[in-house]
């Protein structure tokens, strides 16, 4: 008899939804159905049933083909390119547990690695501005309960994050936003006329790159400053109207994404928003968040950010200390630059991601990727080490983009033998003990 | 003599992107939601070509075959978008003025028909960057 487990983690984004519901076979092997998850996570649930999923490392040989080997195998070839190395990317950690993490960045201490997650191509930029000026910011709760005013600056959630609006910040009804859609003024400013636009009460196309001057426009016409006539292709009547309509709100909440930390300006262009969110506080309550994308990216940058006081490219090449510089100890430059030794990718797919020039570096070297599936990355790499699912196959602790910490749920059985991150990791952290012990280093 | 254009192009989540991408990065749904240049119909104009057809979009560190389509999200005129994955970074410059973050948006290309050229695999567009393809 299937059985129907109920208030599951999705492990897709960083909105973490925590209703999701499965269907499950007698043998607790198979998911039959998922419902409540959008497009993007049930994909991800179905994923672990598809045919053909590799269970058992796989080496590539000479000729570019994969052979089967044991996890015993993989373990040592892969503790001994860490112990080798002086310098090893240890680059990924977003779908992954932060327990998983924590043993990662052990073995990092000891074999002197870096270690990077997915900010550094995503929010890193965001992380830039909060080190540099702090963040007003509040938990997606509070959104539901009391934001009347939502902007989503840069962002496309009926995308990436598809239940965020329906969850959290257009449609639902709070305790103070009891009229759900109807209660709330929304906005989006984008370059393209989103999906998520098409929900929009006001829509401001901002020219590609000019979010910058029309972020300062509004800290402008918030201070009753004149403007010219047009502001990244805004005019100037529409930027006082809708800055008024913003002062009137009583709970305001901008959501930014990677239309502000990809383009011209990145870490400026959050700088000055947060810059806006604190000059609007002067008349009503503001909010700022960004829009986490890669599931547990958030949790990463906590448990680096305790045990190192960085949240991401933190440089433990030196043993002694940790360092974070970006520009220096961020993934793509280190690649460009060709100044790591071996890479170990966990739970990503930089070959799918990173600006091809950074992956044809990469491919040079040793590289070791632990993922449950077949990527582009695996493709490329020495070993490719399958592991269980996180949130589907086995739990841990992950992040929402909130930073609210929610321990996600195994689902099903992983396939017979086949191991998960923190056991793979533990078991790595000690044959990298063994070999250093022996001398190795 | 082939037509050029010059856009500005801008490389971004879809939702059938995502959904590709957890069915599989050797999926045909992530072929398929992966490998388009969606264009605003006046540059379909100035570059003399038909909806889905494929072409060559080269920017300063290499260049890639995709399919041109329209899009529902629209575009201003000038403005390209390829969703994120292998295709469209293979033509992202790496240089990321020291924040650590890579030109993903706002990269200058040129677009010219390529009608008859084939689309690489997911695999193949980055093995073949890599110099690590099986002949």
């Amino acid at each position: 008899m299937p059985k129907v487990v109920t208030d599951i983690i999705c492990p897709f984004c960083g909105t973490l939804c925590d209703d999701i519901e499965c269907t499950v076979s007698d043998d607790n092997k198979t998911i039959l159905s998922v419902k409540n998850a959008c497009a993007i996570g049930a994909e991800k649930f179905n994923h672990q049933k598809l045919p053909g999923r590799v269970t058992r490392p796989r080496m590539r040989q000479a000729d570019g083909s994969f052979k089967e080997v044991s996890y015993d195998e993989a373990i040592d070839w892969t503790a001994k390119m860490l112990v080798a190395s002086k310098k090893t990317l240890m680059y990924g950690w977003a779908s992954t547990s932060c327990q998983a993490m924590s043993i990662g960045h052990e073995i990092a201490e000891k074999v002197g690695g870096i270690v990077d997650n997915c900010a550094t191509v995503c929010h890193g930029s965001s992380l830039i501005a909060i080190e540099d000026v702090g963040v007003p910011s509040c938990t997606l709760g509070e959104v539901k309960n009391r934001a009347d005013r939502v902007i989503f600056w840069g962002c496309n959630p009926a995308h990436a994050h598809p239940r965020h609006m329906s969850r959290y910040s257009i449609f639902p009804r709070g305790f103070f936003t009891v009229k759900g859609h109807k209660g709330r003024k929304i906005y989006v400013v984008d370059c393209r006329y989103t999906d998520t636009a098409k929900c929009a009460d006001t829509f401001i196309q901002v020219q590609q790159g000019y979010d910058y001057e029309l972020l300062n426009a509004f800290r402008t016409a918030a201070r009753g400053e004149s403007l010219p006539d047009t502001v990244g292709g805004v005019p100037k009547e529409k930027i006082y109207e809708v800055v008024a309509e913003l002062k009137e709100g009583r709970f305001g909440i901008i959501f930014f994404g990677m239309g502000l930390t990809h383009t011209m300006g990145r870490n400026h262009n959050i700088d000055i928003a947060i810059n806006l969110t604190r000059d609007m506080n002067d008349f009503t309550k503001f909010s700022i968040m960004a829009m986490r994308g890669h599931w547990n990216v958030t949790g990463s940058g906590q448990v680096l950010g305790w045990q190192y006081g960085f949240p991401y490219a933190v440089d433990l090449s030196r043993r002694d200390q940790a360092r974070h510089q970006t520009g220096e100890t961020t993934s793509v430059d280190l690649l460009v630059r060709n100044e790591v030794e071996a890479c170990f990718y966990i739970a990503t797919d930089p070959g799918a991601h990173f600006p091809v020039d950074a992956m044809i570096s990469s491919s040079k070297k040793p590289t070791v990727t632990v993922d449950p599936h077949i990527n582009c990355t695996t493709e490329i790499s020495d070993i490719h080490i399958p592991v269980a699912m996180v949130g589907v196959e086995t739990g841990g602790c992950a992040y929402r983009m909130d930073n609210v910490p929610i321990e996600t749920r195994k689902v099903v059985d992983a396939p017979e033998g086949m191991l998960t991150d923190e056991e793979l990791l533990t078991r790595i952290n000690k044959r990298v003990d063994e070999l250093m012990a022996a001398g190795g280093a | 003599m082939e037509k050029k254009i010059k856009l500005n192009l801008i490389t971004c989540r879809t939702i059938q992107q995502g959904v590709g991408m957890e069915a599989g990065k050797t999926s045909q749904k992530y072929f398929d939601a992966c490998t388009i240049i969606q264009m605003h119909p006046d540059d379909f104009k100035r570059l003399g070509a038909w909806k889905n057809t494929n072409v060559r979009v080269s920017s300063s560190v290499g260049s890639v075959i995709v399919k041109a389509v329209e899009t529902r999200e629209d575009l201003v005129p000038g403005l390209a978008h390829i969703p994120m994955g292998p295709w469209a970074n293979r033509i992202v410059p790496a240089y990321t003025y020291s924040t650590g973050e890579p030109c993903f948006k706002g990269i200058p290309i040129e677009v010219e028909v390529a009608m008859n050229e084939p689309i690489m695999s997911s695999i193949d567009v980055l093995k073949d960057a890599c110099g690590l393809s099986r002949k």
